[in-house]
């Protein structure tokens, strides 16, 4: 039997404000246990809560992005539960009525294409804190600095069919907030997780099969793997004749499983209501509209326009557009004169391999974007060879100098003085009468040979074409 | 010094140096001391603490920078959060905790210069009509020490109508300042839903939560009011509305209506009367003669207030209170054996029976497949009655009522009988459904226990109720009648 996955992802996106959504302590990372929860994350008697705004401008944000509507009107409801790293005994969320409604993503895949992905509801609420259960014999640490971080949770549609395409669809969401500024992206700290909800069917079938809920993964490979494991799981299960039971599970990455953490038959009813400390959220249009004007060119204008008008392959498109400063650096190459698929070349090849190798990001490349089209610009003059303008890379890397210095000192220059050239080939053509009789017997081959001398003479810096003209020429019987 | 002394003359003694607030508050120290084992009206007295506001404030009125409650004694109820000193709430669960910050509408009296005297027994979490849900014992009505005060804000009204403090907070969710007011004789006013700021104030039931003031008339209710109300930004439902009138008010005599307003009866409020009929009709004429006009109104959803107001300040009630779980402040039991343990011992042993009902029916009343029945339909109820005053506010200015079915009531008597508790109610809980003003007066006795009148305004009307509160007790001596045993 053929089997088809159906994915949908909840993407919990941490707002990058200064602080909470409900009160005015610092959302920052890191800072000792409960030294970052005022008396509102604490949930004390008497106090309230009050949105900050700015959350509220990331969530119409992200919605304008998505091509959502914006509900003039949203809700905050109390989601009732106990957990010691709840202080209030609820979570503020919107359940009902949340600030962003559909819209869609259009995800560029690994291969160049593209698929569109559909965004059921995006809606703000406040994060938990921490429960550190080793940390005490015996007993349970709670870390409140996390409590009331703001968060958006993105709710796709079933649209993914694919481990690779839930994780494309993760990592473009992952693009698109950091093109908008409104979360850091920061995997490692938790800034983005997701669960996702999978279920399997017989290709072709028109109803979905019992999904399963896998919960907080936070790397894009996890993703991948972690539905994939899950799809494999469910396929045995049904082909030996079981059945899948609707629950929670975690993806175990160190042994590369999912687990089942509840059912949902045990799940707790959460008695929503309207939180009555709150009034609806409302959004009008001057604020839609100032919102509209921040927007930055996003990830898929700027893939496309890349294909369109620079002339790049769908997949470098997608390659230089998923981080924005990536974009950012490429675009100055571009600007300062770089040819665009060269500049393309040495961004996703050179550039990239460097910066992976020490370490660094992009902001920080000691190679500035001038000085990679100066680059290119000899390249393409023909005073560089491929070869020497990897030298000349590395020269600008270690901060040698410019361009033109580097190429001074180092010698990098091409030798294309034909007289000199000229000279040196004869001497190689005259050194190896052997090579010249096999090629004068017919074995093309050793053309390799007398320009591999003539290089070596040379050093690297000889014109490959004209030394090929010229050994033409000498090698003629 | 005298008890009793009206608001404005305390305020000229002390501006003239005739007594210092030390003095003044020295002396109403004293009186809480002596009565306290009769009334049991406090559950904190600081005294270094009110001695020292006091010395600030003489130092103030010295330097001439005095407002209109510069060193004026004042009592707050113990459900507002006083930074440094315990706010208990009435409750076992809170009986150690103190906030590390203040009320806004204490801080706003603190920064005024006013003194506080310490904080008024209440029912536990605000929850009850008499004051015997305390965890700190009853508090006995004044008139009669085997009656109780009224109640949410028993311990502040009973102050107030004892001669323990010239002013005392409270707040009213469904009639937690003018039930106690009525019973204990004295003038209390809640004000429209977002006027004074819920910050610092243990929340029982959000929407319906208001604070308010108790005191010995309109004019001087009007006064503390004045300084407690206006919008804070810490409280996202406190309205964002300047009301220069009220701002203005200072230490100046309320004056009379500019118009004698319109008064509405409502017929649904006279039926189920005990007591009171004739006073209340005496108080009707009394203001016609003062050039009120009278006219019926009918409020046809008046009888829908007790259930729905029950089901939504229960359904609030059970999510607010349930950060008291034992794991960051508050009472937490001994030993607990699991996380299960622990919430259901501490939540056991920290709250008594009436609070532990409330959060029980308002579990209920928001649990899945009873949602819509209960929660749902009380929010539409509330709704029609909201539209029924908005209709009758077309036509009148303010509506006339009574405060309570009866005067103050034998302790014990309803303990047992939790629905006859909740229908004490009936006649407060529909203004606490739409939001809006309402103030109880005394309008005089049965039986030797003081009655009460109560006026209801529009939203943002309390310049019509308290003028017209004021007109009233410019003709009547009622709010100046004091129990023997403490004139």
């Amino acid at each position: 039997m053929s089997w088809e996955a159906v994915i949908g992802l909840e993407v919990h996106v941490q707002l990058a404000t200064r602080s909470k959504i409900f009160s005015g302590a610092s959302t920052a990372f890191g800072a000792e246990p409960n030294s970052q929860a005022c008396a509102v994350d604490l949930g004390l008697p008497g106090v309230l809560p009050v949105v900050n705004g700015e959350a509220v401008r990331m969530a119409v944000k992200f919605g304008l992005a998505i091509g959502a509507e914006i509900a003039p009107f949203s809700v905050f409801d109390r989601k009732n539960y106990f957990y010691p790293d709840l202080p209030k005994g609820y979570q503020i969320s919107q359940f009902a009525h949340p600030i962003v409604g559909r819209g869609e993503l259009a995800v560029a895949m690994p291969d160049g294409s593209e698929k569109i992905v559909g965004i059921t509801r995006a809606h703000l609420e406040e994060d938990a804190g921490k429960s550190v259960h080793d940390a005490y014999a015996g007993m349970t640490g709670i870390d409140l600095n996390r409590a009331g971080t703001p968060l958006l949770e993105v709710v796709s549609e079933p649209d993914i069919r694919t481990p690779e395409e839930a994780a494309a669809y993760f990592r473009q969401m992952h693009t698109l907030v950091r093109y908008l500024g409104i979360c850091d992206g920061n995997l490692a700290e938790g800034s983005m997780r997701c669960d996702a909800n999978v279920s399997v069917r017989e290709r072709g079938a028109a109803e979905f099969g019992v999904r399963t809920e896998i919960k907080n993964i936070n790397s894009f490979r996890f993703v991948e793997r972690a539905i994939a494991y899950e799809i494999e799981r469910q396929i045995d299960v049904l082909e030996s004749g079981g059945r899948i039971v609707r629950e929670t599970r975690l993806y175990d990455h160190e042994r590369d499983e999912t687990r089942s953490m509840r059912t949902k038959e045990e799940s707790d009813d959460y008695r929503y209501f309207p939180d009555p400390d709150l009034l609806p959220v409302h959004i009008d249009q001057a604020l839609l509209e100032a919102v509209r004007e921040e927007l930055p060119e996003l990830p898929a204008a700027r893939r496309h326009r890349y294909v369109e008008t620079l002339g790049l392959s769908a997949y470098d498109a997608g390659w230089l557009t998923q981080e924005p400063e990536t974009a950012a650096y490429f675009e100055a190459v571009v600007a300062a004169g770089g040819d665009a698929k060269l500049s393309a070349n040495w961004v996703m090849g050179e550039l990239s391999a460097a910066l992976n190798r020490d370490e660094r990001a992009i902001t920080d490349s000691p190679v500035t974007p001038d000085q990679l089209a100066g680059l290119i610009a000899r390249l393409q003059d023909d005073t560089l060879s491929s070869r020497t303008a990897k030298t000349l890379f590395e020269g600008l890397w270690a901060g040698e100098g410019e361009v033109d210095e580097i190429i001074e000192a180092r010698g990098l220059k091409q030798v294309s003085d034909t007289g000199e050239l000229k000279a040196i080939v004869e001497r190689v053509v005259a050194d190896n009468p052997g090579q010249v009789e096999q090629f004068r017997a017919g074995k093309d081959k050793v053309l390799g040979f007398f320009v591999g001398q003539v290089m070596k003479a040379t050093q690297g810096k000889a014109n490959p074409k004209q030394v090929n003209e010229l050994l033409q020429e000498a090698l003629k019987p | 010094m005298q008890p009793f002394t009206p608001l404005a003359e305390l305020a000229r003694g002390l501006r003239d140096r005739e007594f210092s607030s030390r003095e003044l508050t020295r002396s109403f120290l004293d009186r809480i001391r002596d009565h306290s084992a009769t009334l049991n009206c406090f559950i904190t007295v600081d005294e270094d603490r009110a001695l020292a506001q006091a010395d600030a404030a003489d130092q103030r009125l010295a330097e001439g920078s005095a407002t209109a409650l510069t060193g004026i004694p004042i009592a707050h109820k113990d459900v507002f959060c006083t930074a440094g000193q315990r706010t208990t709430c009435g409750s076992r669960m809170l009986a150690n905790f103190q906030a590390p910050y203040d009320a806004t509408a204490v801080a706003r009296l603190d920064a005024a210069g006013a003194v506080t005297l310490g904080k008024t027994n209440m029912d536990e979490f605000a929850m009850g009509s008499s004051n015997e849900n305390s965890h700190f014992g009853p508090v006995a009505n004044p008139w009669d020490p085997a009656r109780v005060p009224g109640g949410s804000s028993g311990g502040s009204a009973a102050a107030v109508a004892a001669g323990l403090t010239p002013l005392a907070t409270g707040t009213d969710t469904g009639g937690s300042i003018r039930q106690p007011a009525a019973f204990c004789g004295v003038t209390g006013i809640k004000p429209t839903y977002g006027r004074v700021s819920r910050y610092g104030m243990v929340a029982f039931a959000s929407s319906l939560d208001q604070g308010g003031v108790f005191a010995a008339s309109a004019a001087e209710a009007a006064v503390a009011l004045a300084v407690m109300s206006g919008f804070d930004p810490l409280d996202s439902t406190s309205a964002d509305q300047v009301d220069p009138w009220l701002n203005g008010l200072g230490d100046s005599h309320l004056a009379a209506p500019a118009e004698a307003p319109v008064i509405g009866l409502p017929r649904q409020y006279f039926e189920g009367l005990q007591d009171g009929g004739a006073a209340l009709e005496d108080a009707r004429r009394t203001l016609e003669e003062a050039g009120c006009r009278f006219v019926d109104v009918d409020l046809p959803h008046t009888d829908a207030a007790i259930p729905a107001y029950y089901i939504i300040a229960g359904a609030e009630a059970s999510t607010n209170l349930s950060r008291y779980d034992g794991v960051r402040f508050g009472h937490r039991c001994e030993n607990p054996r699991s996380l299960e343990d622990l919430y259901r011992r501490s939540r056991t042993e920290g709250f008594g029976a009436e609070v532990k009902r409330r959060i029980l029916t308002g579990t209920y009343a928001l649990s899945v497949g009873y949602f819509d029945a209960y929660y749902l339909k009380a929010q539409k109820l509330r709704r029609l009655i909201q539209n029924d005053f908005l209709a009758a506010f077309g036509s009148v200015d303010l509506i006339l009522a009574p405060t309570t079915p009866g005067t103050a009531f034998p302790q014990g008597d309803l303990t047992d009988d939790p629905v006859a508790m909740y229908q004490q109610d009936i006649f407060t809980t529909p203004a606490s459904l739409a939001g809006l003003p309402a103030m109880s007066v005394p309008c005089g006795f049965a039986d030797g226990l003081p009655l009460g009148l109560q006026l209801i305004g529009p939203h943002f009307g309390e310049r019509a109720v308290l003028e017209t509160a004021a007109l009233y007790q410019q003709h009547t001596d009622w709010h100046t009648r004091h129990p023997e045993a403490y004139a």
